[in-house]
């Protein structure tokens, strides 16, 4: 029998405001264990919500960019449980009018293109974290993260794969990344997900009983759980039983999900309206403010990349979709670098060295300004491009700039002729064989030469000099 | 007489510091601020322009203030020290008032009679043994006894006028929004409102322009400035009073005499009287015993026994940890409330009482609105009897005590303003009287019941205080 798969995401993105939802705190990720909290954050008696509107503009910007209804009246409402890393006892977030509604995420998977619907998407604040290993007798409670605005991106279950749901995600990342809503930082928890999931007989237009995995932080664990959770419910079913409707949390050292501490009670949330804070009503103006100042989505980026600067679909492509790759390459441009060599450097040799160590340009000693460095000294001949990726490599290790990886190796290239014309004088002088056959036609141990001048000047003369110098020397 | 300099300000802060001990029987202080206000009074100047200059003050045990202990009277938060001090104290204490005790209060402010304080009864400086209501009972017992001549209050359904009205004095709630909530511990936030009580309507004036403003940490403050209705004080228009027709019959015939003498004197004083009707007004109480004890069951969650006050010493695990500490940190009242909320947020009851509740709320705000076009203020009793002897009220079901509250509730639920006014006495016991008007409309209300006590004299009658020496 063939089954398939039924699943909605609902993604956790936090958003890059410099301070918190409902308090003028820090959000800055790794300071001291409560020190990014005030009195709000850590709900004492008599304190009091005020809202931070940034956070409504990031909201907004994300649901403009996937062509959502924007409620400009929307409001906040109570989620109460208790959790000692919950100060207040409730959480503030959007059930009844969330901010955005609707609007569609295109994905791509294996060439295939498909819309993947959004329900909903909410503002909420995040909650602290419970540590339990630190002291041997006591929880401890770090407050630094509650209070940090999330937004809940519900999507409707229309992701069939565990690889339509990394792709789905990726498509996320790489808008709010883009929107500057959130810096998209996995790793550091600014974007996890929670995967629904249930399976039907092919072709059923019935669900089946669902489970919820919860906080899977990396795009190889979305793939990984899901296609755990469809595998274990396929089992599960063929064998007769049935799925109990449970939260689930992914284990990645034993690459399995495992049904969460059964709790005797359902939680009920008991949601009412915040009455502590007013309907934020956000005005055609500020509306208007954030369509001026849209960033440009990475589809635009692309088709500029393509008609006005004449790069190629591929250098085109990765530029577009990769926000850190794509920050630098803007820089370059405004720097006044060439787009084609700027892109081709930045997609071939400097991803190279990234992806070889897995990390991204701004985790790297490299930046703008050295690239940009680099890159002049190629277009004004100073270096050849064989002795660039030398330089660029060294760089890359160290850290020092261009000019003093050249300056200190020699690696300047020879653009003086006279020295260049009696180098290859003494090259001509030493192989009057090769002179001799290659007068009598045979074109191709030209590139001889040039292989013996590279070799006499260790990669520094200049090529276009050397040919053009080569030549005059072999016509006479 | 301090501008006189008959009295230092240090001699008054310590002349109300030493009434305060020596009425210590009436139990109306949690806590009495006796070392900052006297080094605060020593360093302060007497301003002959600012009304409240070295006044001494009171303020509710709810009214955060940094490092003096705020309790609600509750168990849960006692030794408590907040870190920081409430706007509307702060605004007092930049317009000169000193601060001398803070004042007991029912527990969580959850009561009409100030019997479910944590820290035991607070007397009614008119008849030992009887309540002086409530919530906001220790704050007019501390007036009413001539400690303080001012005290803040909150009021959430009466909690400042009906302890207003069973003292002999005069208490304001404002308009919802008018004074910042922070750093006042929350009962019911869409409900809960600061106000001033004091013997006049000219004091809660002065007060209330002080205490008033917006605040951007409180997002339900209005974006006003502060109130100036001191300057408009004088200003008497006879306005037309609404007599509300629901409210025929539901007092005792002493209660209905004292009312209707009320009645007369604004009468003879130029206000037209005319009957007006608020349909949804026998809805109120139990609409306000929905909202409550809804938004009171979230508020308190926060007193876990996590990061400050109250934690049971028996605890094995988390669960233990809330259910312990919570159990035995709050009183009866305030758990029936909390359960009461829980229940009527829970899956499958909020559209029936919660929603349904917030409609009733709608209508009975409507049904102000509708009266307004018909008079100025609205003018009825305070609560329906006078005050009452401990354990006599709510004992045995406390649904009795909840009707205290019968005349002043809808105020709260409608967010307009509205004040107790002393009137006639019924059996020698204080009794009040109410004016509610529109939203914004302090200015109105003070003018007309400063008016009344221009021609009344009922408010200047204090108590003999014999009984608590």
């Amino acid at each position: 029998m063939t089954w398939e798969a039924v699943i909605g995401l609902e993604a956790h993105v936090q958003l890059s405001t410099k301070t918190k939802l409902f308090s003028r705190a820090s959000t800055s990720f790794g300071a001291d264990p409560n020190t990014n909290v005030n009195l709000v954050d850590c709900g004492l008696p008599g304190v009091l919500p005020t809202v931070n509107r940034e956070a409504f503009y990031k909201a907004i910007r994300f649901g403009l960019a996937i062509d959502a209804t924007i409620n400009q009246t929307s409001h906040f409402d109570r989620k109460n449980y208790f959790y000692p890393d919950l100060p207040k006892g409730y959480q503030i977030t959007q059930m009844e009018r969330p901010i955005v509604l609707g609007g569609f995420v295109e994905i791509n998977v294996d060439g295939i293109k498909k819309i993947i619907n959004i329900t909903r998407a909410h503002l909420e604040e995040d909650a602290g974290k419970s540590i339990h290993d630190a002291d041997p007798n006591n929880s401890l409670i770090d407050l630094n993260r509650a209070g940090t605005p999330l937004l809940e991106i519900v999507s409707e279950p229309e992701i069939s794969s565990a690889k339509e749901a990394v792709a789905y995600m990726k498509a996320l990342h790489q808008l709010i990344t883009f929107l500057d809503v959130s810096d998209g930082n996995m790793s550091q928890g600014s974007m996890r997900c929670d995967a629904n999931v249930s399976i039907r007989k092919a072709g059923s237009q019935e669900l089946g009983t669902r489970t919820e995995i919860k906080n899977i932080n990396s795009f190889r664990f979305i793939e990984k759980a899901i296609n755990f959770e469809i595998k274990r419910q396929i089992r599960v079913l063929e064998s007769g039983d049935k799925i109990i409707q449970e939260t689930r949390l992914y284990d990645s050292v034993k690459d399995e999900t495992r049904p969460m501490r059964t709790k005797e009670f359902a939680n009920d949330y008991r949601y009412f309206p915040e009455p502590d804070l007013l309907p934020i009503v956000i005005s055609n103006e500020e509306i208007e403010e954030i369509k001026n100042n849209f960033p440009e989505l990475p589809k635009h980026k692309k088709i500029r990349y393509l008609n006005d600067l004449q790069l190629s679909e591929n250098d085109a492509e990765i530029l577009s979709s990769t926000k850190s790759l794509s920050v630098i390459f803007e820089e370059l441009l405004n720097t006044g670098n060439n787009a084609v060599l700027a892109a081709r450097w930045l997609v071939g040799d400097v991803s190279a060295l990234l992806n070889k160590d897995q990390i991204e340009i701004e985790e790297s000693k490299l930046d703008a300004k050295l690239i940009s460095e680099l890159l002049k000294n190629i277009e004004n001949n100073t270096i050849s491009g064989k002795i660039a990726k030398e330089v660029l490599e060294e760089c890359y290790q160290t850290g020092a700039s261009p000019n003093s990886v050249i300056e200190s190796k020699g690696l300047k290239q020879i653009t003086n002729t006279n020295e260049l014309q009696s180098i290859l004088q003494d090259i001509v002088n030493a192989n009057p064989e090769q002179v001799n056959q290659f007068k009598s036609g045979k074109d191709k141990l030209f590139g001889y030469f040039v292989g013996q001048a590279m070799k006499a000047t260790q990669g520094k003369g200049n090529p276009e000099l050397i040919n053009k110098i080569l030549r005059e020397l072999l016509a006479k | 007489m301090l501008a006189n300099k008959e009295i230092t300000p240090s001699e008054l802060t310590e002349e109300s510091i030493s009434l305060a001990k020596r009425y210590a029987s009436l139990n109306c202080f949690n806590v009495i601020n006796e070392e900052a206000a006297i080094a605060q009074s020593r360093n302060l100047s007497f301003d002959s322009n600012n009304l409240l200059s070295c006044i001494p003050i009171a303020h509710k045990d709810l009214f955060c203030i940094k490092d003096l202990e705020t309790t609600c009277s509750s168990k849960i938060l006692e030794g408590y020290k907040p870190p920081y001090t409430a706007t509307v104290v702060k605004n007092l204490e930049n317009a000169g008032c000193i601060t001398i005790a803070k004042t007991n209060m029912d527990e969580f402010a959850m009561g009409s009679s100030n019997e479910t304080s944590y820290f035991g009864n607070v007397h009614n400086p008119w008849l030992k043994n009887h309540v002086p209501g409530g919530s906001s009972g220790g704050a007019a017992a501390s007036v009413a006894s001539g400690i303080v001549p001012l005290a803040t209050g909150t009021d959430t359904g009466g909690s400042i006028r009906q302890p207003a009205a069973l003292c002999n004095l005069t208490g304001l709630k404002p308009t919802y929004g008018r004074i910042s909530r922070w750093g006042m511990i929350a009962f019911a936030s869409s409900l809960d409102q600061a106000g001033p009580i004091a013997h006049t309507a000219k004091d809660c004036a002065i007060a209330l322009d002080a205490m008033t403003g917006h605040d951007s940490k409180d997002s339900t403050s209005l974006h006003l400035g502060k109130t100036t209705t001191l300057e408009t004080l004088e200003k008497h228009t006879s306005l037309t009073l609404g007599i509300v027709k629901e409210f025929n019959g539901q007092l005792s015939a002493e209660m209905e005499l004292a009312f209707q003498k009320s009645i007369m004197t604004y009468q003879s004083l130029g206000y037209k009287i005319k009957e007006i009707t608020l349909p949804n007004i026998k809805y109120s109480v139990p609409t306000y015993y929905v909202i409550a004890p809804a938004e009171c069951s979230s508020n308190l969650s926060r007193f876990d026994g996590v990061r400050f006050g109250f934690r049971s010493k028996n605890i094995q695990n988390l669960e233990d940890l809330y259910v312990k500490s919570r159990s035995e940190g709050f009183g009866n009242e305030v758990k029936r409330r909390i359960l009461i909320g829980t229940y009527v947020l829970s899956a499958g009851y909020y559209d029936a009482y919660y929603k349904k509740a917030q409609q009733v709320r709608r209508l009975i705000a409507e049904d102000f609105n509708s009266a307004f076009k018909e008079c100025d203020l609205i003018l009825t009793p305070t609560s329906p009897g006078t005050t009452f002897a401990f354990d006599s009220k709510g004992s045995k079901d406390p649904t009795e005590l909840y009707l205290e509250d019968l005349f002043t509730i809808a105020a709260n639920l409608a967010g307009i303003p509205a004040i107790s006014v002393p009137q006639a006495f019924v059996n020698n016991l204080p009794s009040g009287h109410q004016l509610i008007g529109p939203h914004l409309s302090e200015s109105a209300i003070l003018q007309t019941a400063h008016h009344f006590q221009l021609n009344s004299d009922w408010h200047l009658k204090s108590p003999s205080m014999e009984s608590f020496l």
